[in-house]
């Protein structure tokens, strides 16, 4: 899932007002911003509220209305709200930076504000925490490192181990962050699969990633 | 055959016991603070390490340093970090270099910039340190870029690693360690050590894999100013380990820098004798000044003239 936090409300009323407020649309996603509590049904509820109020106790006049979509990135579920839409002066989405995006496409006689700051594709880990898992390479291998991904994992994206910062299992850049590489001794080492981890890794492949331009996947099967 | 016809190199052919140190690179564009530290240092050590943005904090590019040094007459081991360059400016860089005479340049992962003072700036890590270290190999010996293009005059340098006893898991070093020499590390130098038990637990892991007679491993020496800076080491540090008994005598010592002095000649006392350390790396970390008399202490002086 694609895991997002929502910004502070001084900053999204902000943004509102700089775009002249009016008539302002909250629109949530039931996705992945919904489980991890930024921007499903009762955040947009909560949001819309926190505005109406801000609205009122300065007297702005702002008329908010809210909606939730299914997949805020999809434009079939975006343009099933053209009437809202219509009726509104300014959005504020709580999808995540991937809803907001295509939202303005969509809709691109309108300002949307983008109210989550997206960070990372992971896992829920239990109440409240969110985990960075993958950062999308383009070229998984999990596989060979006990189902723990080092580029997304390390902090330094190490391929062949851990680097001199690791002790008592956990990263340099902070003590509530495991080091990565511990973790991967320790499954691999559990699996006896050491012998996986002499490997000499050569230098990766990125124009898999994000450097070799923007991904594009095409596929000739449709779905029925 | 000399793979770069350096002085590090050839001393370490002819088995000499090696005392490398560090210089700094300043804060500012005045290449005179280099020069100054290499006048000082000069005799006293037989190749200088040329630090690249230490701690991530930013300084004079190693590549311009090692210049200055070399024009004092002092050998440099040029620093480059897989943090603030990717494999297209690796690969340009260690080409420079080479043209200006560098013989000797040591490939690091480099400190996270969280520690810096820039903190908010991207890191680049396109090849960790293992992976530097089989492109530059290539191109030194097989005279071809990464990609396979052909270069007319391959850049003949000695290469460096790091490595540290002390970071976690011990197992996982060793043979990230292990890696590094298959990639092409020609000698490593290893943090700081103040924790000889873990450092004897590595060094036996290490001569397990036969590691010590495939590379030269010169054992890292960080000499104390001070208690302040023992506890900062042991604190903040990361990837160091300063026992509780280090602390305690310097901070129960009435003069801390002859204590630490103390500290640091026993420790390459007790490392001279064991096999298979081809020398040490004095880490002088802002106490240049304590390299001679270490140097001098510790016997090492003086220091032997490459054969040529």
């Amino acid at each position: 899932m694609i895991i997002g936090e929502q910004k502070p409300l001084e900053d999204i009323i902000s943004m509102v007002e700089s775009e002249g407020g009016g008539r302002v649309l909250v629109v949530g996603c039931r996705s992945c911003v919904a489980v991890c509590l930024a921007g499903g049904e009762e955040e947009v509820a909560e949001l819309s509220d926190s505005l109406e109020q801000h609205s009122d106790s300065k007297d702005l006049g702002w008329g908010v209305s809210k909606v939730t979509l299914q997949r805020q990135c999809e434009k079939d579920f975006d343009r099933s709200i053209a009437d809202l839409v219509e009726q509104s002066d300014v959005i504020v989405s709580l999808g995540c930076g991937v809803g907001a995006q295509v939202m303005s496409e969509v809709y691109p006689e309108r300002v949307v504000i983008p109210a989550i700051d997206t960070s990372a594709m992971g896992s829920p880990e239990g109440k409240g925490r969110w985990k960075e898992r993958c950062s999308g390479c383009g070229d998984c291998t999990v596989h060979l490192s006990g189902g723990i991904c080092p580029v997304a994992r390390c902090s330094k994206m190490l391929q062949n181990g851990p680097c001199g910062g690791s002790q008592g299992g956990k990263c340099e850049v902070s003590p509530d962050r495991d080091c990565a590489w511990q973790l991967i001794y320790d499954q691999m080492r559990r699996k006896g699969r050491l012998d996986l981890l002499e490997v000499v890794l050569g230098p990766k492949d990125w124009s898999k990633a994000r450097d070799g331009g923007t991904r594009i996947v095409v596929k000739d099967r449709r779905r029925k | 055959m000399s793979l770069s016809g350096g002085n590090l190199e050839r001393l370490l052919e002819a088995g000499e016991f090696v005392v490398t140190s560090e210089i700094g690179p300043p804060k500012s564009a005045d290449g005179s603070a280099v020069r100054e530290k290499a006048r000082m240092l000069k005799g006293y050590a037989d190749a200088f390490n040329v630090t690249d943005n230490q701690t991530a904090i930013v300084r004079m590019s190693s590549l311009a340093a090692s210049l200055f040094c070399m024009q004092e007459g002092v050998e440099p081991i040029m620093q480059m970090t897989c943090r603030d360059r990717n494999r297209l400016a690796m690969q340009s860089e260690i080409l420079g270099a080479a043209a200006l005479g560098v013989k000797n340049l040591l490939c690091i992962t480099g400190d996270h910039q969280k520690f810096g003072n820039q903190p908010e700036s991207r890191n680049v890590f396109d090849l960790d340190s293992t992976q530097q270290l089989m492109v530059f190999r290539r191109m030194r010996d097989e005279g071809e870029m990464w990609c396979g293009d052909r270069i007319k005059a391959p850049p003949a340098v000695f290469l460096g690693a790091a490595a540290n006893p002390f970071a976690d898991p011990l197992e996982m070093g060793v043979i990230r360690l292990d890696k590094k020499v298959s990639a092409g590390a020609d000698f490593i130098q290893t943090q700081a050590i103040f924790d000889m038990d873990r450092f004897h637990d590595w060094f036996d892991a290490v001569r397990d894999r036969g590691i010590h007679n495939r590379v030269r491993i010169l054992a890292g020496i960080l000499p104390l100013r001070s208690a302040k800076a023992a506890r900062f080491m042991a604190e903040r540090v990361p990837g160091m380990s300063v026992p509780d008994e280090i602390l305690r005598r310097m901070e129960g010592a009435s003069d801390e820098k002859a204590e630490g002095m103390r500290i640091c000649l026993e420790a390459i006392d007790e490392i001279r004798g064991m096999e298979g350390i081809a020398g040490i790396h004095l880490m002088p970390v802002n106490w240049e000044s304590a390299v001679p008399e270490i140097v001098e202490r510790a016997g090492l002086l003086p220091r032997p003239q490459a054969l040529r």
